[in-house]
């Protein structure tokens, strides 16, 4: 797709988004350079996921425009799905698909969607399984694998789209503390491959070592959009501190 | 002695074996009309139930709206009633059907309502996550549906399913009121003519065979859930 060379991964412009009477996403204005890792952080509520779930329409945007790839969203299902199979997901919860082995919840998509030959789409998806350290549980259903094991096999169904951005909504929040770290290891090294990321996350220790940017949200609006080392240093905004304040222990 | 006379009479008047072979062909050809009966109402109960579930969950409002009526509908009408009225008030406006097909028509009517309910409730028990997944991965609706939430859903569908088709199994006996000539209708003509009850015990005794182990099927399969989703 010539839209794949567009200069930004993702643009919003003045988007606003209500869930009836509650205003969720103020005026939004955000720009995701190719190659470019952004940190979304703020507290709960503030509108982070609905946000990056506004960038593949799993929530409709009610104002305002938002293009992906150069492709600006119309509400059309077809040009929407296109879309989609450029932009990667990773939930909070994993999302794996139950019934299915990790091995074939990697290539359904390539296969169905993008009609990759089964043979070609096992072999990426081996060659991804692999890069995660997972290879060997490619049989196994969903529920024989750790929580650590099933986010790093979301993200590598993921990543068997091919996808040019990926976002991540609070990817290791439901994860036991020891398996956090894995799954982060994980984003560094797609980070490190320069793979285009907005990540929704806690994890202020990702945020200093991969973000070029870290936005910060409060109550449906982009209160501040810095990179990593001055946010740390010296938030300019009054709630960003107070927020930073309460994660520092 | 006067006891076991009764005995006899008992035996000879409701299990009277030369009865009963005399009548057993009857019978057949009678469960043969059953079997095809129900087997036709199951598979285009259960197709269109589906289609109207899918209908009433994503169609566009005012075409869910009609599913929600039909379904409303068709759950509270009597299948004797319905029957009925397409056998006998339906040739008053000119669509003349013949019993089977009149038969056919009112029992998969009833069933596509009662099945769209039970997919309705297994296609909602699939967690929100799977369809945003599927989405997110760029799948079309249809895709989705087939390869990720009706293969889920199924395993929660199939028990009350197959409860359905045991009960549609079951009022295929109402097409006799229609005169077709199924188990229930050949069972009671041939006790007209052989003045004995023993072919409609005999019609019951079929009924039984065929239906019993499909009950115990029923519930296998609902114990095996519930194992599958205690684990």
């Amino acid at each position: 797709m010539a839209s794949q060379q567009a200069p930004l991964a993702a643009q919003m412009i003045d988007v606003n988004k209500w869930y009836n009477e509650y205003h969720a996403l103020r005026s939004i204005n955000l720009e995701v350079a190719r190659g470019e890792r952004i940190v979304v952080c703020g507290p709960s509520g503030s509108g982070k996921s609905t946000m990056i779930r506004c960038i593949n329409q799993l929530e409709q945007h009610n104002s305002g425009t938002i293009a992906v790839n150069g492709v600006t969203l119309t509400g059309d299902i077809k040009q929407l799905n296109l879309v989609r199979q450029d932009v990667g997901m990773v939930f909070q919860h994993f999302n794996l698909f139950p019934h299915l082995t990790v091995l074939e919840n990697c290539v359904i998509a390539p296969m169905t969607v993008r009609k990759i030959a089964r043979k070609d789409a096992e072999e990426m998806a081996m060659s991804y399984l692999s890069r995660i350290h997972i290879a060997e549980q490619a049989r196994k259903f969903p529920s024989q694998l750790s929580g650590g094991q099933q986010q790093r096999v979301a993200i590598a169904r993921s990543l068997c789209m091919q996808p040019t951005l990926m976002l991540f909504d609070e990817p290791t929040s439901a994860l036991d503390p020891e398996m956090v770290h894995e799954v982060l290891e994980t984003m560094v090294s797609l980070a490190r491959d320069g793979m285009t990321m907005v990540v929704v996350t806690h994890e202020m220790g990702f945020a200093r070592k991969v973000a070029d940017r870290v936005i910060f949200m409060d109550r449906g609006e982009i209160c501040e959009s810095a990179p990593p080392e001055e946010f740390f240093k010296a938030p300019k905004n009054e709630r960003a501190r107070v927020f930073l304040s309460q994660l520092i222990h | 002695m006067r006891a076991g006379s009764v005995d006899m009479d008992l035996i000879t008047t409701f299990f009277n074996w030369e009865v009963l072979v005399r009548s057993f062909p009857i019978l057949l050809r009678g469960l043969g009309y059953t079997l095809m009966l129900g087997s036709v109402t199951i598979v285009i109960g259960t197709t269109a139930g589906l289609l109207l579930c899918l209908v009433r969950l994503y169609a566009i409002r005012p075409i869910q709206l009609l599913a929600i009526i039909y379904i409303d509908v068709f759950r509270a009408l009597p299948i004797l009633v319905l029957l009925i009225l397409v056998y006998y008030a339906l040739p008053f406006v000119g669509i003349r059907l013949d019993s089977f097909t009149s038969a056919t028509l009112a029992l998969s009517m009833v069933l596509a309502a009662f099945t769209a309910e039970v997919c309705r409730a297994g296609i909602q028990n699939v967690p929100k996550g799977q369809f945003e997944a599927a989405a997110s991965l760029g799948m079309p609706f249809w895709q989705s549906m087939r390869k990720i939430i009706l293969p889920q859903a199924i395993r929660v569908i199939i028990p009350p399913l197959t409860s359905n088709s045991i009960s549609v199994f079951k009022d295929t006996a109402l097409a006799s009121v229609v005169a077709m000539p199924d188990l229930l209708k050949q069972a009671n003509d041939a006790q007209a003519m052989m003045a004995n009850p023993t072919p409609l015990i005999g019609a019951a005794l079929i009924y039984l065979a065929i239906l019993w182990p499909m009950v115990r099927l029923v519930g296998y399969l609902e114990a095996r859930n519930q194992r599958a989703t205690t684990r």
